[in-house]
């Protein structure tokens, strides 16, 4: 199996193995997407709950979530390792540059966007997935069966204004980290043609990397202003 | 028209180098840029002082000799030429100019704006080629080639070689070089018997020279005086994964 | 004194008896073999890797043998073949159009003006059509019909189209497809390859060639190799004029050196000068670009018919759009009714240089000519000549920040190639054993005057098919025993040689540097011994090259060292033998009592002033053996025997 090191170890080969948990991170992203939008619902969370409940006990869902926590890991780590060697490509650096004439900001700073959004996880799950395995979360009873009830942990969390930015932020740092990779990691697959690669740019730019942070970030906004009672 | 020139010297590779500013008046705008540094090498010479090394040879755009990082550009402000290309008239009089070597790992400078770039010499002896021997060739009609792919290979062969794309890039990666050939051979009929062991040894090459790896900024492609497509760079890539996968080398 | 004693010394030109589409397959039957499991112990030098050198040693190393090969760039692949754009000729007749071998050869023996050997055109024109056949099996991208088989075009004015290309880049890709080859022999360990070093002598021994002297260009370690052959593919010496279509680097140090050895220089004074290039600007001009000589297909020729109105636009007073039709003269089509512009390359030049002289021409400077395309346009519609000649547009208006579709273009003519260099025989051997000469460094195919879209086909065929053959000739004679160990003496004594002139010209520590000694050289050539000669002038030049080659010696300024890169130092060796070379240049420009090519003696012109050709006493080529410092050289003649060809007068009336 020397081959399968050899690959792996390559160039391409660690940008094949970013493509591919980055890609499938970003399918992640619809699921949780679809997934929180319960939140939005005003019924005391008890839909939030339920979805919560069912995520965290389906062996399915249970199994891929692993994948997940590993492809992050991977992602940030080989993220890691291309972003040393190739500082170490160019020892010497230029005294004067110009980058903005040739390429777009997301893209000569997906390491940076990418580290501000490996400390939001981190933040995140702290806060909402450490909570609900580990910590102590209220219950909540519908139809005489006990839930866990996050719901409550989202509303603590995001009555606090400071805490609603930070995710904010963080929303309009995986924008551009998508705006970028999304299409960057069709190219890096090879998938890339002339009929299909303008569908995967509009894809990349409006669904993953516009609609998709965008409300993400309206939730946190969503229950700060309902937790203060600016809304209803 | 008057320029201010601020110029990398370095004695050679072992040596430290340094900007070194220099003045010149009475530069016609119709110079390119290379006669402008002859002037200044001229001067220098009368004087007694060593004359800056570049690389330069056909002055035509076509060599892939010169090379010089303008203004925190490869080959200067603009586009789809070489610095023997460029005029001065793309400069403002009084202006302030900055010129440095290409920098990489793989292209040690050898003196001042000239660096080796040898790393891409091997990178083709790894594999840049169709195994035919002189006098062994088939009539040339015998295999018809549509005009497409006649056309697309020459997209990509049509690169002069001049490691611009490396001088550009942010990880001095390779990519748009390497990937050029395996794309020409690629989709061509006379290179598909060795077309999994070329892109194998090829890329092999590319990451034993030290050269970084691709971010797809598309900065290469920008810079590149015949302006070759990320399209290649992403054959390439297939070209590769589908080698590993599928090729017959354990 | 221009030496014109003629000696008794014969040049073997060894083209075999026997008719001429024959000649080449008897003679390749008649040269012995190399035993295959011999052919390693042979090892071979190559300096210069363009199209003659790349060719020429991935195809000795595919036959086993072992090379080495040099180039002054940093890669093989830069060499300047790499800039032709037209293309390369081929009798392959895919057209049916009436092409054969025999048309090619003839085509090109009469473009030569009769001053080429038959044999050695003849076996150009045979093997044209394998070099398309390798090109192709090694991935060269020609143009192609829908279809999908090989596009062709006519070029230069070619009555049949058999040029192949590749979009404006023929040479690239040529030359891209040699340098594969070479990497692939590279990679099989069979090839060392020597970039950025340059060879500053030849090692001789025993009366034969045995390696060569270098120079590291990056460490200026001076160096010896050594070979059973040496292989000459250095290209031309039209930098000796300063301004030329050449790459800045391309000189003539390695042929020179050869022919201060006893290799003799044949024809010198055949240049090419080609009427489309992008006229000069100012005297800080480095370099001259080529037009497409296919834009002569579409854009007319002129100048203003009055020196008055020719004065205004050289001032920019007026312009040219603003001359009234009745006030141009279009001297081209009114002197060759029935060629017009489409005249050859030489005649073309001249012209132009006449109305320049009249003080007619266009431009700051007054030297050049209109080029205009508004004619086309009108006709064509400007978006047919933007498919034509798009690219060459865009070309012009980078280097001259014009509009061509606008205002007419502007041009003048440039050195571009020269058909001289040294002496071959049909084994393209100088006249020292052991040493070739391949490609433009040699004198053997295109006589005076070069057709377009030949100079890669010799290159190729000189590379690919002719010197595998004949040098395991010369190998197999001398065995693998007859080799000189760089230890020798004789490497020893010239590796000083080179070292003493090293260092002679950084102690000389004068005012000027190298640049102005070759510019000032570069207009003597330009004016005395270009587009149009006279004895007089020529006279004069011999003078002030002589006067120039002695300041050059006392007063030129080499800065630095020569352990380390020194592009002043290498400069400076390569001006030394152009100096030296423009004096043989006119002596035999001064010798050839006869206009012919692009050779043009005023004084030899018919009474309409085009060129007269003197058959009678100048059927012959002119080689030249140095014999010493500062001593005229000795003229050797080839008579040229024409079997199969009768000689006629060229006309394009």
């Amino acid at each position: 199996m020397s081959w399968v090191t050899q690959t792996l170890s390559s160039s391409l080969g660690r940008k094949v193995i970013m493509s591919l948990t980055g890609l499938f991170l970003s399918s992640f992203l619809v699921i949780h997407m679809a997934g929180n939008l319960q939140l939005f619902k005003s019924d005391e969370g008890r839909a939030f709950n339920e979805y919560t409940y069912f995520m965290t006990h389906n062996p399915v869902i249970m199994t891929i979530s692993y994948l997940l926590y590993t492809s992050i890991l991977v992602h940030a780590l080989m993220a890691l390792i291309l972003t040393r060697h190739n500082k170490s490509s160019r020892p010497v650096d230029y005294a004067f540059k110009r980058p903005e004439a040739n390429s777009a900001w997301s893209s000569r700073n997906m390491g940076i966007l990418g580290t501000v959004l490996l400390i939001f996880i981190v933040l995140h799950m702290r806060t909402f997935w450490y909570e609900m395995h580990f910590g102590s979360v209220p219950m909540a009873e519908y139809d005489g069966k006990q839930y866990k009830d996050l719901y409550k942990v989202v509303l603590v969390a995001f009555s606090q204004w400071w805490y609603v930015l930070i995710y904010v932020i963080s929303m309009a740092a995986l924008g551009y980290h998508l705006v970028h990779g999304f299409q960057s990691g069709f190219q890096t697959i090879g998938l890339r043609h002339k009929k299909y690669t303008p569908l995967i740019e509009a894809l990349g730019t409006y669904v993953f990397a516009i609609l998709i942070p965008a409300l993400f970030a309206a939730m946190p906004i969503y229950i700060f202003l309902k937790a203060n009672n600016f809304i209803g | 028209m008057k320029v201010n020139l601020k110029v990398w010297r370095q004695k050679n590779n072992n040596a430290a180098g340094k900007l070194v500013e220099y003045g010149l008046d009475n530069i016609s705008p119709d110079m390119s840029f290379l006669e402008m540094i002859d002037v200044l090498n001229g001067e220098l010479t009368r004087k007694g002082d060593e004359p800056v090394a570049f690389d330069h040879d056909c002055r035509e755009g076509i060599c892939g000799m010169c090379s010089m990082y303008i203004n925190g550009r490869a080959h200067g402000p603009q586009t789809g030429a070489t610095t023997c290309q460029l005029h001065m008239r793309s400069f403002n009089d009084g202006e302030t100019i900055i010129v440095e070597p290409w920098r990489a790992r793989a292209f040690p400078v050898i003196k001042d704006l000239m660096v080796d770039r040898t790393a891409f010499d091997r990178i083709m002896q790894s594999g840049g080629y169709v195994s035919v021997n002189t006098g062994s060739a088939p009539d040339a009609n015998e295999i018809a080639i549509s005009r497409t792919i006649a056309d697309e290979a020459m997209d990509a062969a049509q690169c002069i070689g001049c490691g611009a794309c490396v001088a550009a890039c942010k990880n001095a990666s390779a990519m748009l070089f390497v990937a050029a050939k395996v794309s020409h051979m690629a989709v061509l009929p006379q290179g598909q018997a060795e077309r999994s062991i070329r892109a194998e040894r090829m890329v092999a090459q590319m990451d034993a020279e030290g050269f970084g790896a691709c971010s797809f900024t598309g900065a290469c492609s920008v810079e590149c005086p015949k302006s070759i497509s990320l399209d290649h760079i992403a054959r390439m890539n297939r070209e590769y994964l589908g080698a590993k996968l599928t090729s017959e080398n354990v | 004194m221009a030496p014109n004693q003629l000696s008794t010394m014969e040049l073997q030109s060894k083209v075999p008896a026997g008719p001429l589409p024959e000649k080449w397959s008897r003679h390749k039957f008649a040269l012995k073999l190399v035993n295959p499991a011999n052919k390693r112990k042979y090892d071979v030098i190559v300096v210069g890797t363009g199209l003659a050198g790349a060719s020429a040693a991935a195809s000795l190393a595919e036959l086993g043998y072992n090379l080495k090969a040099f180039c002054f760039q940093d890669s093989p692949r830069r060499a300047h073949s790499i800039a032709a754009q037209g293309g390369i000729n081929a009798a392959k007749n895919y057209q049916n159009d009436g092409d054969s071998v025999f048309r090619l050869f003839y085509d090109t023996i009469k473009g030569g003006d009769y001053r080429a050997r038959e044999g050695n055109v003849h076996r150009l024109a045979e093997v044209s059509v394998s070099i398309i056949d390798q090109c192709v099996a090694q991935g060269v991208p020609f143009a192609r019909e829908y279809g999908g088989l090989l596009a062709n075009r006519s070029f230069g004015g070619a009555q049949v189209s058999r040029t192949f290309y590749a979009r404006g880049q023929t040479g690239q890709q040529l030359l891209l497809g040699a340098y594969s080859a070479l990497s692939r022999q590279v990679a099989n360990g069979k090839v060392k390859l020597y970039p950025r070093t340059e060879m500053l002598d030849l090692v001789m021994e025993g009366g034969k060639a045995r390696g060569i002297i270098t120079r590291n260009l990056v460490t200026g370690k001076i160096e010896s190799h050594s070979g059973h052959a040496v292989l000459l593919c250095t290209g031309g010496y039209g930098n000796v004029f300063y301004l030329s279509t050449n790459a800045m680097g391309s000189n003539v140090t390695a042929a020179w050196r050869a022919h201060k050895h006893g290799a003799l220089m044949a024809n010198p004074c055949f240049t090419q000068i080609h009427p489309t290039c992008i006229p000069v600007k100012g005297d800080y001009q480095s370099k001259l670009t080529l037009m497409s000589e296919s834009l002569r297909n579409d854009g007319r020729v002129w100048v203003p018919k009055s020196k008055e109105d020719a004065q205004k636009i050289q001032k920019g007073q007026m312009k040219a759009t603003d001359l009234k039709e009745e006030d141009r003269d279009y001297f081209l089509e009114r002197r060759y009714p029935s060629f017009g512009n489409l005249v050859p390359r030489d005649v073309a030049s001249r012209n132009a240089k006449y109305v320049c002289d009249e003080g007619r021409g266009v431009s700051k400077t007054g030297l050049a000519v209109y080029l205009d395309f508004a004619d086309a346009i009108k006709r064509d519609g400007q978006k047919t000549i933007e498919a034509k000649y798009g690219n060459l547009f865009e070309m012009y208006e980078k280097i001259v920040d014009d509009n061509p579709y606008e205002t007419p273009m502007m041009i003048y003519p440039a050195v571009h190639y020269t058909m001289g260099g040294l002496w071959v025989d049909y084994n393209l051997m100088t006249t020292i054993p052991g040493l070739y000469a391949l490609g433009e460094a040699n004198f053997s195919d295109h006589g005076a005057n070069r057709l377009g879209a030949s100079a890669l086909m010799q290159g190729l065929a000189d590379g690919y098919f002719v010197i595998p053959y004949t040098v395991g000739d010369y190998l197999a004679t001398i065995g693998p025993a007859d080799k000189v160990s760089v230890d020798s003496p004789a490497f020893k004594q010239a590796e000083k040689r080179v070292s003493d002139q090293v260092q002679r010209l950084l102690s000389i520590n004068g005012t000027k540097p190298v640049d102005e000694f070759h510019r000032a050289l570069g207009l003597i050539m330009w004016d005395y011994c270009g587009m149009s000669r006279t004895a007089e002038g020529l006279k004069k030049a011999k003078v002030m090259i002589q006067a120039l080659k002695k300041e050059f010696w006392t007063n030129v300024r080499v800065t630095g060292d020569n352990e380390e890169m020194n592009q002043a130092l290498e400069n400076a060796g390569r001006v030394a033998d152009f100096i030296e070379l423009g004096e043989l240049m006119v002596d035999d420009a001064l010798n050839r009592e006869e206009s012919c090519g692009g050779h043009f003696r005023e004084e030899h012109q018919t009474e309409d002033g085009e060129a007269l050709r003197n058959d009678d006493d100048y059927a012959y080529v002119a080689a030249w053996e140095y014999t010493g410092e500062n001593q005229p050289e000795v003229l050797h003649t080839e008579e040229l025997v024409f079997e199969n060809v009768k000689l006629t007068q060229r006309s394009y009336k």
